[in-house]
């Protein structure tokens, strides 16, 4: 798709522009109920069943705010290290949409939760930061189905189950510079909120949603251009697609003389543009004033200390600690923090096994190939942590060769039984003891008078045929490494 | 005059209202003499007194937060009762494509 952008503008035209891109980030709250009633906001129900009054923007109806979603939205504020204002105050902002019952969104204008914050992405090996402008509170509305049904010419169909589940806004600064960027960012943004788990960020099911003013300007300017506002950008796929089309479609624009209109424009996925949508001039007038059916929001010291205390570490902070305390390559240390359950797994396996490189090898190659195989997720890993720990450590005990416990590991995987117990009732330890060995050698070098004189005539290649006659004669349960070396200085001694 | 016909007019498009001239002309003067009131009250000195949203009681803590429980809905039956078309369990609207 990457072509759809570039026959806008030549890559030597590109270069001479800058992008200045600001993110609106929706993140739906993991609260088990709404945020000003108590229906369940479960995903999937048949239509229009998770409703109430208040849901419903029945006349009379009151919303009370869920004291959880408080606390998750200022747990994200925190982790995005915003400052939380000790009061702020919900709004209505005011429009007319078949799937907005009340005729407002409950949110917040004046006064946000939370200012002044930044998060920290990695980008090609440097950190960048981006500013965060603010993070607020606010409810979503239902959804609309406009095809489908077989009168969906005429028709719109209206589902309310959605309406009211709690969600925060992020706004960003103008900080971010290009796709890429605007990727790195919102992955960050993702894991951060699914380490505090305070939502899954699904975006398959609309639990991330992402918005985009994107204007350019030449590089060196300092004034910002004008700026559109793309809308839909709802996989991280189409999120770079978008960008990178709307940046070279104004690039082009400008190039020809032209001016960019202020305005809203869709990201189409069929044709890989974004389209400019067909809205009344005054439909941005929301008329914002104070909700007058709620107390403002108040957040005591105590309270958001509280939180704060509570919260896990981040996933910057992991990455830095597996470095630092593991020795962890990058690609290693990206993979495993990848989600924070993966990141708590490897840790309990790297402290069994004593080893955290090999575990981290480990928990890499066999456990994921294995879960992935096996269409499982690691919540249901038939191998616990420490069992795959005490797998590695008997490895590096040298009780286990690798090949052996790779076998171990797949019986382990189909079985849920701890190495130790498949390895004793199949007799698969792996024979180090210098006397044992020493025993079964001697046994082969003289069953084997012939080789042994080819091998003392020069003919190095032989030391392999006796290797293998070893593991042969301990059905493969011999240390490779310790035969070899004893099979080494047996054969450099005087024949005896 | 406080307001004008004009924003009156844009005013009530906003709400979905549809007004006659002889009301455009009426709440035209209506509006003026509120918006009047509200200059009067703009006479006062306010000089540090702080915006007030409410005027319920003041507290460290937000005190009336509901827990996150879960309480019966309605039901789609009772959620469509009063809507003038439903399908399918859905409310129906005339099709809508702008936002």
């Amino acid at each position: 798709m990457a072509s759809r952008a570039d026959a806008l503008a030549p890559p030597e035209v590109m270069a001479r522009y800058e992008a200045v891109i600001g993110l609106e980030v929706h993140v739906q709250l993991a609260t088990r109920t709404k945020i000003f009633c108590g229906c369940p906001t479960s995903f999937g129900a048949p239509p229009n069943t998770n409703v109430c009054p208040v849901c419903l923007g029945l006349p009379g109806a009151l919303p009370v705010m869920n004291r959880r979603a408080v606390e998750m939205a200022v747990q994200a504020a925190l982790a995005l290290n915003c400052r939380v204002n000790p009061v702020s105050r919900m709004a209505r902002k005011n429009y007319f949409y078949p799937d907005l019952p009340k005729g407002y969104q409950i949110s917040q204008y004046e006064l946000p939760l939370a200012e002044h914050g930044w998060v920290e992405y990695e980008l090609e090996g440097a950190a960048r930061r981006v500013g965060i402008r603010r993070v607020h509170l606010e409810d979503d509305a239902g959804k609309s189905l406009h095809e489908g049904f077989r009168d969906s010419e005429r028709y719109t169909y209206v589902d309310l189950n959605r309406c009211g589940t709690p969600l925060i806004e992020i706004v960003t600064e103008p900080d971010i510079r290009s796709s890429e960027e605007a990727y790195q960012f919102l992955t960050e943004l993702k894991q951060i909120m699914q380490y505090l788990e305070v939502s899954s960020c699904d975006m398959e099911k609309g639990h991330l949603r992402c918005d985009a003013n994107i204007s350019v300007r030449l590089r060196g300017a300092s004034e910002f251009g004008t700026k559109t506002e793309v809308k839909n950008l709802n996989s991280f796929r189409f999120l770079r697609m978008a960008l990178d089309y709307e940046i070279a479609r104004q690039v082009a624009v400008l190039e020809d003389g032209g001016r960019i209109e202020q305005e809203t424009r869709l990201y189409d996925v069929a044709s890989g543009t974004t389209v400019g949508m067909r809205t009344k001039e005054h439909a941005h007038d929301y008329r914002y004033f104070p909700e007058p059916d709620l107390l403002p929001l108040r957040v005591s010291d105590a309270w958001r200390e509280r939180l704060r205390a509570a919260m896990p570490e981040l996933p910057a902070a992991k990455r830095a600690r597996f470095r630092s305390e593991f020795g962890l390559r990058d690609y290693d240390v990206e993979v495993l923090t990848a989600s924070r359950e993966l990141a708590e797994y490897f840790e309990r396996a790297a402290a069994a096994s004593g080893d955290p490189v090999e575990a981290s090898k480990w928990v890499q190659g066999e456990l994921l190939g294995a879960l992935k195989a096996a269409g499982k997720d690691l919540a249901v890993s038939p191998v616990a942590p420490e069992q795959l720990g005490e797998l590695v450590a008997m490895v590096r005990q040298g009780h286990l060769s690798g090949k052996m416990a790779k076998e171990v590991f797949a019986k382990m995987f189909a079985t849920g039984e701890p190495a130790r117990v498949i390895v004793e009732r199949e007799g698969l330890r792996q024979i180090s003891d210098a006397g044992e060995l020493e025993r079964v050698v001697d046994e082969v070098l003289a069953a084997n008078p012939k080789q042994l004189e080819q091998y003392r005539a020069g003919k190095a290649t032989v030391l392999g045929f006796f290797v293998g006659q070893v593991m042969k004669a301990t059905r493969g349960q011999a240390n490779p490494q310790a035969v070899q070396e004893l099979l080494r200085r047996k054969l450099a001694s005087p024949a005896s | 005059m406080k307001i004008t016909e004009s924003e009156v007019r844009y005013v009530a498009d906003l709400a979905h209202l549809k007004l006659t001239e002889e009301e455009i002309r009426r709440f035209t003067g209506e509006l003026g003499e509120v918006l009047a009131y509200m200059d009067k009250l703009n006479e006062l000195d306010t000089e540090g007194v702080e915006p007030m949203a409410q005027v319920l009681f003041e507290a460290e803590e937000t005190a009336t937060l509901r827990d996150d429980v879960e309480r019966e809905s309605l039901g789609a039956e009772a959620a469509l009762a009063n809507a003038p078309l439903a399908g399918a369990g859905y409310f129906k609207v005339p099709r809508v494509i702008e936002r």
